[in-house]
C-alpha cells in the first residue's frame, strides 16, 4: 500500500463527499439557487445610471423656450416629473421629505435669457447620495442648451449659438452605460466567492466538529488525499456555477463575449482553486462550523467593498487600493472584466492572473502546514 | 511477541502535560483494560499508539512498526474505535461501510462490505442513514467498521459508555471472538464490569502506573480488606467510622455498606463498637475492583492539584 497517496482511496474520499453532498439538500440548494437568484436579483436591481428619478417642476414661465427644455428633459428619462405647478417652497419641502430628488425652476425671464443665449434654468439635487444624482445633474445642462439650440433654429432672425467646445467624448465597452455589462461579471466573482470558501470552509470543519476527522486520520487517509477529496467535489460545484451564471449572463442580460472563452475559463479555474484552498485553511483554523461561517463574513464584506465591485477600485485612496489587492477578488474583477467587455488577451491580463496564482501557492502551502498541525 | 511495547511516553499540549511517562506492554492475542481516572491521558495514549499524535518523548513499537517513523504503517494495521461515533451520521450504514473498504483497498469491495453487514446483522437496514441507528447500534457498527480491514491490533476508547446492559454484552463477547481469532485488544474504560472482562488490567493515573496484571494480581497488590455491615440505620454510624484512622473507604451498596482498609488490625479495632448492636451483621468480604480503584483515585489526588 502506497503511503503518501493513493487513487484509491481519493476515489473513497469524493465517493463519501459527493454522497453527502447530494443528501444535504440545504447545500445542494445553496449551490444552484444562491448563483441564479442573486445574479436576477443584483442584475436587474443594481443600477449605477439611474434613471426615471422623480423630479418637482416649479414653472414660472410658459413658453416655447421652456416647454421645449422641460421636454428635454423627461425625454432623457433621467428626470420623471411627478409633481408640477408647484410653487418653489412647496418643492423643497418634497425634497427633503425625499419624495423627489430633483426640484427644477424656470425663471418667468427663462425666455429672454435663453435667446440672449445663457438659458438660466435651475436644478436642484438631492445629493445625500452622491452615485444617485450625478449622472442626471451631469447631463443636464447639455439637454436644457440643445432644447433651446432647437427652438432658435426654428427663428432664423436669432443669432445662432456657436459650438462652445470640441471636446469628443467616448464611452467605450460600454456605451450605452449599461450597468449589467459591469455587475454581472463581478457579481460571478462574489457569487463564486460566497459559496466555494463558505462550503468549502464548512464541510471540512463540520468532519472535526463531528469527530469524523479523528477517525479519518486514524485511517490511512494521507492529509493530501484528505485535503483532494475534499477540493476536487468543490471544483465540479464550481464548475457548474460558472456555467451556470456565463449562460443566465448571456440570455438574460445579454453581456457581450469580447474575448478568449479559454482564457476567461482559465482565469475563473485559478480563481476558483484559490477560493475552495482558502475555504480549506480557514477550516484548519476554525474549531467549529460557526466559526468557520463567521471568518468567511470578515473577509467576505472587505472583499466586496474594496475589490472594485462596488465602488470603483480607481476612486480608492492609495491604502485602500493596496488593501484591495490582497483579495482574489479584486485581480478575478479585472481578468473577467478586460476580457469579456474589452476582449484583452492574454498579454494584457496576464499579470493579474499571475497574482490568482500566487494566491492558490500561498494558499496551498499554508493549508497544508496547518493541517500537518491540526493532527497533533 | 509483544503488540504494544512502549517507554516513557510524554505528550503536552502548549504548557499542559497531559501524558506523563507512560509505559505499556501488551502480547499478543491479549485484552488489556486500560483504566484510570478522568484526564488522565487514555485518550491521548492511545491516540499515540495509532499513530494519531506524535509523542513528544518516549519510544517504542507498536505490531514491531516504530512509533515514531512507521506511524502510516502503524495506521493501516491498527483498527481504533473513538469514545464518539464517528462515521458519517449523514451517509448509510452500506455507504459506511463501502467508505472504510475502499480506505483500506478491501478489494472487492461489494463482498467485504456485505459479509460485514451479514454479520452485523444489517443486511436489510443497509440503506439506512447510521444517524437513524440506536447507541447500541452504532457501537456495533462503528466496530465492525474498524475491524472490517483485520487489523492485527484493536484499540477501544471507552467504547461502551452509554450503551445498555445487553448491547454492552454483546459488543464484549464479539471482543472476546476477536481476540480468539488472535487479534490484540487495549481497551480503556471507567466501568468496572468491562475492565473485569478483560484478561490484562492497566491502571494508570496522571502517568504513573499504579497497578498491572489479572484482575485478581490487581486486587491483591491494593493489600485492601473489607467487611460488608448490613442492617437498619447504617447511616448513623458513618461519622464515626470515618473518624477512624483503620477505615479509609466507607461506601454504600444498597442496603450494605462497605468498609475497606489497608491494615485489617486496625479495621477489627474500628468495627469492634458496631458489634453490639444485635440486629447489624458483619461479614468480611471480598474487596472488588471499584475498592481498589477509589483507593488509588483518593491517592493520586494529591497529584492532581
Amino acid at each position: 500500500m502506497s503511503s503518501v497517496f493513493s487513487l484509491q482511496r481519493l476515489f473513497a474520499m469524493l465517493i463519501k463527499e459527493f454522497i453527502q453532498m447530494r443528501r444535504d439538500r440545504i447545500t445542494f440548494a445553496m449551490m444552484l439557487g444562491i448563483p441564479l437568484i442573486q445574479l436576477v436579483l443584483f442584475g436587474y436591481a443594481i443600477n449605477n445610471d439611474p434613471r426615471g428619478l422623480p423630479t418637482a417642476l416649479v414653472a414660472l414661465a410658459n413658453d416655447p423656450y421652456s416647454r421645449a427644455a422641460i421636454t428635454a428633459l423627461e425625454n432623457s428619462q433621467y428626470f420623471k416629473f411627478t409633481a408640477t405647478g408647484l410653487s418653489p417652497s412647496e418643492a423643497r419641502t418634497l425634497m427633503r421629505k425625499g419624495d423627489v430628488t430633483f426640484v427644477v425652476t424656470i425663471p418667468s425671464d427663462f425666455a429672454k435669457q435663453a435667446e440672449a443665449g445663457r438659458p438660466n434654468a435651475l436644478i436642484e439635487a438631492d445629493a445625500t447620495d452622491p452615485a444617485a444624482s450625478g449622472a442626471a445633474v451631469a447631463s443636464a445642462p447639455v439637454i436644457i442648451e440643445r432644447a433651446v439650440a432647437s427652438v432658435k433654429e426654428k427663428n432664423p432672425s436669432l443669432k445662432q449659438d456657436l459650438l462652445r467646445s470640441s471636446t469628443i467624448i467616448h464611452r467605450k465597452y460600454n456605451p450605452e452605460g449599461i450597468t449589467q455589462y459591469n455587475i454581472v461579471p463581478g457579481l460571478l466573482g462574489v457569487i463564486l466567492q460566497l459559496t466555494l470558501v463558505m462550503m468549502t470552509s464548512i464541510s471540512l470543519t463540520r468532519e472535526t466538529e463531528r469527530g469524523t476527522m479523528e477517525n479519518l486520520l486514524a485511517m490511512p487517509a494521507s492529509p493530501f488525499e484528505i485535503m483532494c477529496g475534499k477540493v476536487l467535489p468543490y471544483l465540479v460545484v464550481g464548475a457548474v456555477q460558472v456555467a451556470v451564471v456565463l449562460t443566465a449572463g448571456r440570455i438574460l442580460f445579454h453581456i457581450p463575449f469580447q474575448g478568449d472563452l479559454t482564457l476567461l475559463i482559465g482565469a475563473i479555474l485559478v480563481f476558483v482553486v484559490a477560493l475552495i484552498l482558502l475555504g480549506y485553511f480557514i477550516s484548519t483554523i476554525a474549531r467549529t462550523q460557526m466559526q468557520a461561517m463567521q471568518m468567511t463574513f470578515f473577509f467576505f464584506l472587505p472583499s466586496l467593498l474594496l475589490s472594485g465591485f462596488m465602488f470603483p477600485y480607481a476612486g480608492m485612496p492609495g491604502w485602500a487600493q493596496e488593501l484591495g489587492e490582497i483579495f482574489p477578488l479584486t485581480h478575478f474583477l479585472r481578468v473577467v472584466r478586460a476580457v469579456m467587455l474589452k476582449g484583452a488577451d492574454w498579454s494584457e491580463v496576464s499579470s493579474s492572473v499571475y497574482a490568482l496564482f500566487v494566491f492558490v501557492g500561498v494558499l496551498l502551502i499554508l493549508a497544508l502546514k496547518r493541517f500537518k498541525r491540526t493532527l497533533d | 511477541m509483544n503488540a504494544i511495547e512502549v517507554t516513557g511516553l510524554t505528550k503536552r499540549f502548549g504548557q499542559k502535560l497531559v501524558v506523563n511517562n507512560v509505559s505499556l506492554k501488551v502480547k499478543s492475542g491479549e485484552i488489556v483494560g486500560f483504566l484510570g481516572p478522568n484526564g488522565s491521558g487514555k485518550t491521548t495514549s492511545i491516540r499515540m499508539m495509532c499513530g494519531l499524535l506524535k509523542p513528544d518523548n518516549g519510544h517504542g513499537q507498536v505490531l514491531g512498526y516504530d512509533l515514531i517513523k512507521d506511524r502510516l504503517r502503524i495506521k493501516s494495521q491498527v483498527g481504533y474505535m473513538t469514545q464518539k461515533f464517528s462515521f458519517y451520521e449523514d451517509l448509510t450504514i452500506e455507504e459506511n461501510l463501502s467508505f472504510v473498504a475502499r480506505l483500506y483497498n478491501l478489494a472487492p469491495i461489494k463482498k467485504h462490505t456485505t459479509e460485514t453487514l451479514e454479520k452485523l446483522g444489517l443486511l436489510s437496514r443497509r440503506k439506512q442513514l447510521a444517524g437513524e441507528l440506536s447507541g447500541g447500534w452504532k457501537q456495533r457498527l462503528a466496530l465492525a467498521a474498524c475491524t472490517m480491514h483485520k487489523p492485527k491490533l484493536l484499540l477501544l476508547d471507552e467504547p461502551t459508555a452509554g450503551v445498555d446492559p445487553k448491547a454492552r454484552r454483546d459488543f464484549w463477547e464479539e471482543i472476546h471472538r476477536l481476540a480468539a481469532d488472535g487479534m490484540t485488544v487495549l481497551v480503556s474504560t471507567h466501568y468496572m464490569d468491562e475492565a473485569e472482562r478483560c484478561h490484562r488490567i492497566t491502571y494508570i493515573s496522571y502517568g504513573n502506573l499504579l497497578a498491572d496484571g489479572s484482575l485478581h494480581d490487581v486486587i491483591a497488590s491494593a493489600g485492601l480488606h473489607t467487611y460488608t455491615l448490613t442492617g437498619p440505620d447504617l447511616e448513623g454510624f458513618i461519622p464515626a467510622l470515618q473518624a477512624d484512622d483503620g477505615v479509609q473507604q466507607i461506601a454504600p451498596f444498597g442496603n450494605a455498606l462497605h468498609v475497606t482498609g489497608t491494615d485489617p488490625q486496625a479495621l477489627k479495632r474500628a468495627l469492634k463498637p458496631l458489634e453490639q448492636h444485635n440486629d447489624i451483621r458483619i461479614e468480611q468480604a471480598e474487596t472488588n475492583l471499584e475498592d481498589v480503584f477509589i483507593k488509588f483515585m483518593s491517592d493520586s489526588t494529591d497529584n492532581m492539584q
